[in-house]
């Protein structure tokens, strides 16, 4: 087989688009571990719950509240549906998870698991399994443009760059602001950080509420790729899982590299070797374990 | 627990069939041996592991290939499904125990994603419809597994009832041994604290290796008798959701206790059977029992009743 630059090359920048959501996902997860100690099972879960607001947003909300014309359009679902959705993890860390900071770690695990089920299951009840179409994308996104070595799409694109700039905005307010010095001395050390008055639960509470609105902002941004499905977050779960044991979670810029990568990666398996395309992040999870086993950017002894 | 109670729970188990639709008595014993081969693990080792549908489905599928298109004995399909999985768990345990707590459950529910890849694609697994038809065969080439008696008008298979259960016993012996044993005292002092284990001497990587090689193979056993009691090797039985319904039948019945697994295994069956009806609504009943579970109960039923007796069961 041929293999051209340019097939490589789109391939690659496919995969880039898919690294993208595995960055914001991972880097979740990562902020809400630093500080809350919890695997947030249920991110692919509230993924897929930000994609469905922006759905229902689109297609229900209007007829729901009496008003037939009115539709939620992507912009203003790419600002609700993290909202909304930071809101229910608000709730949920602060009925919930509140409650097991005390225990074993592993709890924390099996609570966000229950919850996953839960969400994908009323989900499922409701909605078809194999998806819907959310055509709500705006005009100014259609067509494709010209990166000077292929044509790409435009709307892939404005999710690649809206993407690092979340990415990366998040990025420097942990590591290069005041609040981000609160977080990352939270992280460290709790108590002394409460003893200088700091309001720590709320620290808390509001970090894990960001956490999860990234992934619902990760959602809204998937809609228009893939189809809207209940099952959409839980194969995206396990495989972010394997992007956030191969770069560790201890560092933010770590988790958000790791994620592009891995991406790029799984896009050029398509190019090279299809088949193993689904598995290669499980595959150099593999390696990365051999090789160096606290992960690629990991602090752990 | 004294031996009164062994022999009620064994004569219990041998009239079952008489009193309870036996198919529904077997997945009860084969999903409580997998639930006692988890629960060594997270309950005596302190390892939770989230991807132990890879060794239960895993052999299914071995067992149920040897016995169907191999032709081999059932006894020799079991064998080769327990043996099958006891390899695969020590690949897996030894790449898993590279990392702690966390790490390691979420680096097990990935490496089972893999088995559920090669389940789904490989040319011998049957991909989305799995291995149906899998014959139930003769035991030893002798005792008919297939066979049904006509006791008081209702048809009976006790044949194969008596095989799942006699396996069954084994598997829990096994288990019950493995805990009472002075290994079974390491994996409990590494469960408690793992730096202290290692301070005194003990090579805390290979006790953990071999729990999970053990657990795993009793898991793969469990799975191996569920592919004949259901003729069936499946997709479902290699997916996080069985790795997930395993840790919530322990946790149900309660982590670290010998009889908590069999309660929750028991639980979340019945529940399984008598809401059936509902159809997917059970995804949500289960995922709120998980999370009742963790907020109010985190002993378990059978920690809880240890608790109010004062004494470990």
């Amino acid at each position: 087989m041929d293999i051209s630059f340019q097939m490589v090359m789109s391939q690659v920048m496919l995969g880039l688009n898919n690294g993208v959501f595995y960055a914001i996902l991972s880097l979740g997860l990562a902020v809400i571990f630093g500080l809350l100690n919890i695997v947030n099972f249920a991110h692919g879960a509230l993924y897929m719950l930000g994609a469905y607001v922006a759905l229902l947003g689109f297609t229900s909300l209007g007829p729901l509240l009496g008003m037939p014309d009115f539709h939620l359009n992507y912009w203003a679902a790419l600002i609700v549906s993290p909202l909304v959705v930071g809101a229910f993890g608000i709730v949920v860390e602060r009925t919930m998870l509140r409650r097991l900071y005390k225990f074993d770690h592993l709890y924390g695990l099996l609570l966000t698991f229950g919850l996953a089920l839960i969400i994908q299951g009323v989900f499922t009840n409701f909605f078809n399994v194999s998806g819907d179409p959310y055509e709500a994308k705006p005009e100014i996104l259609n067509g494709v443009v010209n990166l000077g070595f292929m044509m790409f799409p435009k709307y892939r694109l404005w999710v690649i760059v809206v993407s690092l700039l979340v990415c990366f905005g998040t990025w420097y307010v942990i590591e290069r602001t005041k609040l981000g010095s609160y977080l990352r001395a939270g992280t460290e050390n709790p108590e002394l950080v409460k003893a200088f008055g700091v309001n720590v639960p709320l620290m808390i509470t509001l970090t894990y509420g960001y956490g999860v609105a990234l992934a619902a902002f990760a959602g809204v941004l998937a809609a228009p790729i893939y189809s809207v499905s209940p099952v959409m977050g839980s194969e995206m779960i396990i495989t972010v899982f394997a992007v956030v044991v191969i770069g560790g979670m201890g560092s933010i810029m770590g988790s958000i590299v790791t994620g592009l990568l891995l991406g790029m990666v799984e896009g050029f398996t398509k190019v090279v070797y299809a088949p193993a395309s689904s598995t290669v992040i499980f595959l150099i999870m593999v390696i990365v374990l051999l090789v160096k086993p606290a992960g690629l950017f990991g602090k752990e002894s | 627990m004294n031996k009164y109670v062994w022999c009620a729970l064994i004569l219990l188990g041998l009239l079952a069939p008489f009193v309870v639709y036996p198919i529904f008595m077997m997945k009860l014993l084969c999903f409580a041996l997998f639930a006692s081969a988890f629960n060594l693990l997270l309950g005596y080792t302190g390892l939770l592991s989230f991807g132990h549908a890879a060794f239960f489905g895993g052999a299914s599928y071995v067992t149920g290939y040897l016995v169907k298109n191999s032709g081999l004995t059932p006894e020799l399909g079991v064998l080769g499904g327990t043996l099958f999985a006891a390899l695969l768990g020590y690949i897996v345990g030894s790449l898993a125990i590279r990392r702690q707590g966390i790490y390691f459950a979420m680096v097990t529910l990935a490496l089972a994603q893999i088995v559920y890849f090669v389940a789904l694609k490989a040319p011998f697994t049957g991909g989305e419809d799995g291995l149906q038809g899998i014959p139930r065969g003769d035991l030893f080439g002798l005792i008919n597994l297939g066979h049904v008696y006509h006791v008081g008008g209702s048809p009976l298979g006790l044949n194969l009832y008596y095989f799942v259960f006699v396996m069954f016993c084994l598997g829990f012996w096994v288990i019950h041994r493995t805990i009472h044993s002075p290994f079974g005292q390491v994996l409990k002092a590494i469960r408690e604290n793992e730096p202290r284990a290692v301070s005194l001497g003990y090579k805390v990587d290979r006790f953990k290796l071999i729990a999970f090689v053990i657990s795993a193979s009793l898991a793969g056993m469990a799975g191996s008798l569920k592919s004949l009691v259901f003729q069936l090797a499946s997709l479902t039985d290699v997916s996080w959701h069985t790795s997930g319904e395993v840790v919530l039948m322990t946790l149900l019945g309660g982590v670290g206790t010998v009889l908590g697994p069999l309660a929750g295994a028991f639980t979340v069956v019945t529940l399984q059977s008598e809401l059936s009806s509902v159809g997917s609504w059970i995804t949500v009943i289960i995922g709120s029992i998980f999370v009742i579970c963790v907020l109010l109960f985190r002993r378990g039923f059978i920690g809880e009743l240890g608790r109010l007796l004062k004494r470990s069961l």
